[in-house]
């Protein structure tokens, strides 16, 4: 039985920081506005939370240096892509590209270096207990920050008045400009909330997942994020699933081998990539599905009329 | 942060005529390194770099030296290495396997200047040789640790990739592991890179997952060690001392001493007498070494310095029958020597290992 | 104060061409700054990185063999960005390019006459343009993101290379190591002279960049891609249909993808082995738009990127400037296009927000 808890746990940390930096985008996508720059704020957010964490000797602190950093470096697309009206899709390949590099450059220093790790919560008594223990009460806060994360999206965008408007924006720019709504300032809220979302998803990974800085330690994780936003057909709910499904392919095909099945370890390394594929036909597949849920505007820019 | 890497004052030396470098030592003797991963591993590449900095500790002012890092380890390697000669080095460190073709089709072009490819085969000039280091020694006392340690008798292997130098290093260890318990087995999961350390470190809960209670590696990185300390189970390190990153889960590790090798070649250099040659150097050219033994009771500690002795004064060589092949055929007689040859090309596992050697 | 837009009536012409200057420039300033947080002389570093390596003929000729891909890849994503397609995985077409030429010096060993060249060339592009198919596909049958499954497939893609050069692949000669083994003659891209680095791809290059500039200019199907791309539902008006153009976008720029690959493959390492992938699929990406998705600006491009690689290297030699600086500018440069743009379809003012009236 502690072998499946301790497998659920690895499970749940592969998935964290994909539910994160997903939660982000949707909400940014619910807004209209496509994101593709997530790989570069999660990895700028990966570096400055390890950077913020080493100065200060403080996990939590190089936390918020993470969502700090996610959260500035978003402001570079928003920019771009609200003011200057900039195509989307270049300018968050441009995010990714200039992520990747600056965080390396800024994390040059701290190659090597051990980590602080942001240790798990422990509750005398609760975090004993057989099973649940270790699950419910006993896994690192941002864990249990991405779950509260999901809920608190869910419950803005479908039951608050701003959510309402979010998501009217993301509709029909238009009739929401027409309806007084402030389409720059929601979107450009929206893409920093992403990029808040996207740096604490990289803080994970810095100090949680594996506590040290390492050029290009998202691999990848930042596209996949993406890829759970149309998986999930914009949905809070579904993104959990998502998440957890990715990281249950991740963490499985590591045990595959360990069992000794003899299936080359190059189709495996592919399996989450190519679950990733079939997951967006499927989905694309069934349009009632996708067409209530995709924010009609999205990728459009918007310039408002003067 | 970059360590001091060249004197020369800017741009225009670099692609002035270099200055050769002179026998009777009026010239600085220039030697280059090209690394694969960033020095700051602390594995592979650091080590290497250490490697370097004893060559500028060891000849003070008399040498300069220059490194180039995360280079690609493809035929992109080829226009840093040629850059490099060009720039006036007189001998160059090309430190991983896939720089084989790039550095003999560079020294086709540079013939007065002597390159050093480590771990390959190809020696296609009087300039080029190779050298590499016996590191399956170390897995082999690794092994017998890993037998004495192990509650499961079952250890976690992480490899990088199928290459010979990888396999020899899983057969050492389980021959080393059965020497103390013949029952002793061992699960094998292949990441497909040298460093990834979240790969690595999934890697290392599958298996902890899966039952092993040991942990050794053949990829760069320290999250195994990290990953291993968070479980409370024993690990190894590999390439440098990873001791900081486990202080109560490092039992010993694999260091790889290049200083001897790089030290002797420069100064053949300087002193005119470098000519080709291929060396294996093992324990007992100080080359491959062994952290202390920590973590572990003192009749286990005894037991391995007693093998590390043993192989250092060439008294016992790991890979000496009677060994079976994993599919239980023969393939070394009782007290018969594996060649040279099999060795280098090693493509297959011995009995114990539990997993199907992909190829 | 607060910056407005105005959008112009016609593309301004002057800004057209300047633009990608004007992003030049920004990113050299951007470079200073750089330099200057470094602790590094700004002067030694700008001319190290963007003078320097113009200066020697060695130089000159490994931008233009680090060139060659990424002008390929560009122009074919040119195309495909222009009929407003987003294919970001031209990595993968890359990648399978170049096994699918390889494979003909592997199941036929010992075959060495002057066709295999030519026809490994044409099972590259097959191989690219086929690859480049599938998200296109999925777009039009199914419709799945193709930014997504596009990019999915590189990693797919890559461990599919890799594990035919480990496993079925693998010369048996090769003491176990990865890739096959080395070409005969008849399948190595030629060299532009003797002792050089520069193979024929650069050649191909050159052409093809003429040709698809022609036809992107001067023919029937360059007006549907731009009547396509700017927007799909005026294409329908047209009789132009959205979906066959998804699938040819994709073919032709997998199938230079395609050509890049084999083109480095059979003409810069002369097998295929685990390393081809070195990112130019994606690096490409900032050629196409540098070059304003225009196939001439993306030879010009591809040099200039080609030479922020060399003069990186220099950089990292005789300064100790990290490989890192060079991604940084790469990524600055993109930005810096991307923003340049703007001026070419908007007049922008500042205007202080006092004067601004509701």
């Amino acid at each position: 039985m502690d072998v499946w808890v301790s497998i659920i746990l690895s499970v749940c940390a592969a998935s964290t920081p994909l539910l994160l930096a997903a939660t982000g985008e949707l909400v940014v996508e619910r807004s209209g506005v496509l994101n593709l720059g997530v790989e570069g704020m999660m990895i700028m957010g990966a570096v400055c939370a390890f950077a913020g964490a080493q100065l200060t000797g403080d996990p939590f602190v190089g936390a918020l240096f993470g969502i700090v950093a996610g959260a500035a470096f978003s402001l570079l697309f928003a920019f771009l892509t609200l003011i200057l009206v900039a195509n989307q899709v270049a300018t968050g390949l441009a995010l990714t590209i200039l992520g990747l590099g600056l965080s390396g450059m800024i994390g040059e220093g701290f190659v090597g270096q051990p980590g602080i790790k942001m240790e798990r919560i422990d509750i005398p008594f609760l975090s004993d207990l057989p099973i649940i223990g270790q699950l419910v009460f006993g896994q690192d806060p941002i864990f249990y920050a991405s779950i509260a994360l999901v809920i608190a999206v869910w419950f803005f965008l479908f039951r608050s008045r701003k959510g309402l408007q979010l998501r009217a924006v993301g509709d029909s720019h238009s009739s929401a400009h027409a309806l007084g709504i402030g389409v720059l300032k929601t979107r450009a809220l929206a893409i920093v909330f992403g990029g808040a979302c996207a740096g604490l998803a990289g803080a994970h990974l810095s100090l949680v997942y594996v506590p040290q800085w390492v050029e290009g330690m998202t691999a990848g994780r930042g596209w996949i994020a993406l890829a759970l936003v149309v998986f999930a057909s914009w949905r809070p709910g579904r993104l959990i699933i998502g998440a957890y499904l990715f990281g249950a392919v991740n963490i499985a095909q590591f045990h595959m081998q360990a069992q000794g099945f003899g299936i080359p370890a190059q189709f495996l390394t592919s399996l989450p990539y190519i679950t990733t594929i079939v997951v967006l036909v499927l989905i694309a597949r069934n349009r009632r599905l996708t067409m209530i849920n995709t924010p009609a505007a999205l990728g459009q820019p918007f310039v408002p009329d003067r | 942060m970059k360590k001091t890497i060249i004197a020369l004052a800017a741009a225009t030396a670099l692609l002035g005529t270099g200055t050769a470098a002179l026998a009777d030592g009026h010239a600085k003797t220039k030697a280059c390194f090209i690394y694969i991963g960033p020095t700051g591993d602390f594995g592979w590449t650091y080590q290497h770099d250490e490697g370097r900095k004893a060559v500028e500790a060891e000849f003070g002012d008399k040498v300069e030296t220059a490194f180039l890092e995360n280079v690609p380890e493809s035929a992109e390697a080829q226009r840093p290495i040629e850059q490099f000669a060009r720039s006036g080095c007189n001998i160059i460190f090309t430190t991983s396997f896939n720089y084989m073709d790039p550095t003999n089709k560079a020294a086709a072009k540079f013939p007065d200047v002597k390159f050093e490819h480590a771990t390959g085969y190809k020696r296609e000039h009087a300039n080029v040789s190779t050298y590499s280091s016996k590191f399956y020694q170390g897995r082999y006392v690794q092994g017998q640790i890993a037998a004495k340690m192990s509650t499961t008798g079952v250890a976690g292997y992480i490899a990088s990739f199928p290459i010979p130098e990888v396999v020899r290093g899983i057969n050492a260890f389980i021959l080393g592991a059965q020497s103390v318990n013949p029952d002793f087995s061992l699960k094998v999961v292949w990441v497909s890179t040298w460093f990834d350390p979240a790969k690595e470190a999934d890697a290392a809960k599958a298996l902890i997952d899966q039952g092993v209670d040991i942990i050794t590696q053949h990829t760069d990185s320290t999250a195994a060690m990290q990953v291993a300390a968070e479980r409370g189970i024993k690990a190894f390190g590999q390439a440098s001392d990873m001791i900081k990153f486990g202080p109560e889960t490092q039992l010993t590790a694999i260091i790889d001493d290049w200083a001897p090798q790089y030290i002797e070649r420069v100064k053949a250099v300087m002193d005119g007498t470098w000519k080709q040659q291929d060396v294996w150097h093992g324990m007992d050219h100080g080359s491959v070494a062994m952290a202390p033994y920590t973590n572990m009771p003192d009749d286990v500690k005894a037991m391995a310095m007693e093998t590390e002795a043993k192989i250092k004064a060439n008294e016992f060589e790991p890979f000496t029958g009677p060994i079976m092949k994993q599919d239980g055929s023969e393939w070394l007689k009782d007290g018969e020597k594996a060649d040279i040859g099999a060795l280098l090309g090693m493509n297959f596992y011995v009995k114990g290992v539990d997993d199907k050697l992909p190829q | 104060m607060r910056i407005e837009l105005i959008k112009r009536a016609d593309a301004s012409p002057l800004f057209s061409i300047a633009s990608p200057f004007i992003a030049l420039l920004l990113t050299m300033i951007a470079g200073v700054i750089m330099f200057l947080l470094l602790g590094k002389d700004p002067a030694t570093g700008l001319y190290t990185y963007f003078v320097q390596p113009l200066l020697d003929t060695w130089s000159l000729e490994q931008i233009l063999v680090k060139a060659t891909p990424l002008a390929l890849i560009g122009i074919g994503l040119a195309v495909c960005f222009r009929s407003g397609n987003w294919n970001i995985g031209a990595e993968g077409q890359y990648l399978i390019g170049g096994a699918f030429g390889a494979a003909l010096p592997v199941f036929l060993p010992g075959v060495d006459t002057w066709v295999l060249l030519p026809a490994m060339v044409l099972m590259g592009m097959l191989g690219g343009a086929l690859y480049g198919a599938i998200p296109a596909l999925l777009k039009t049958r199914f419709g799945a993101n193709e930014i997504l499954t596009s990019l999915m497939l590189v990693y797919v893609a890559q461990q599919l290379v890799d594990w035919l050069v480990r496993v079925p692949w693998r010369d048996p000669k090769g003491m176990g190591f990865p890739g096959t083994p080395s070409f005969p003659s008849g399948a190595q891209m030629p060299k532009l002279w003797q002792y050089a680095d520069a193979h024929y791809g650069l050649v191909l290059a050159v052409v093809l960049a003429i040709i698809v500039w022609f036809v992107l200019s001067r023919t029937m199907k360059g007006f549907e891609i731009a009547v396509l791309g700017s927007s799909a539902r005026a294409g329908r008006f047209a009789g132009f249909s959205a979906r066959r153009m998804t699938i040819f976008a994709f073919c032709v720029s997998g199938a230079l993808a395609g050509l890049a690959g084999i083109a480095e493959v059979s003409g810069t390492v002369g097998k295929l082995d685990d390393k081809l992938s070195l990112g130019y699929g994606f690096s490409a990406i900032i050629v196409a738009f540098l070059g304003r998705l225009n196939p001439l600006g993306c030879l010009a491009a591809a040099f200039v990127l080609a030479l922020t690689y060399i003069g990186g290297e220099n950089a990292q030699i005789a300064m100790g400037i990290s490989d890192r600086a060079t991604r940084v500018f790469q990524g600055l440069l993109l930005f810096f296009v991307l923003a340049s743009d703007t001026l070419i379809q908007y007049q922008v003012r500042i205007v202080s927000t006092a004067a601004r009236s509701a």
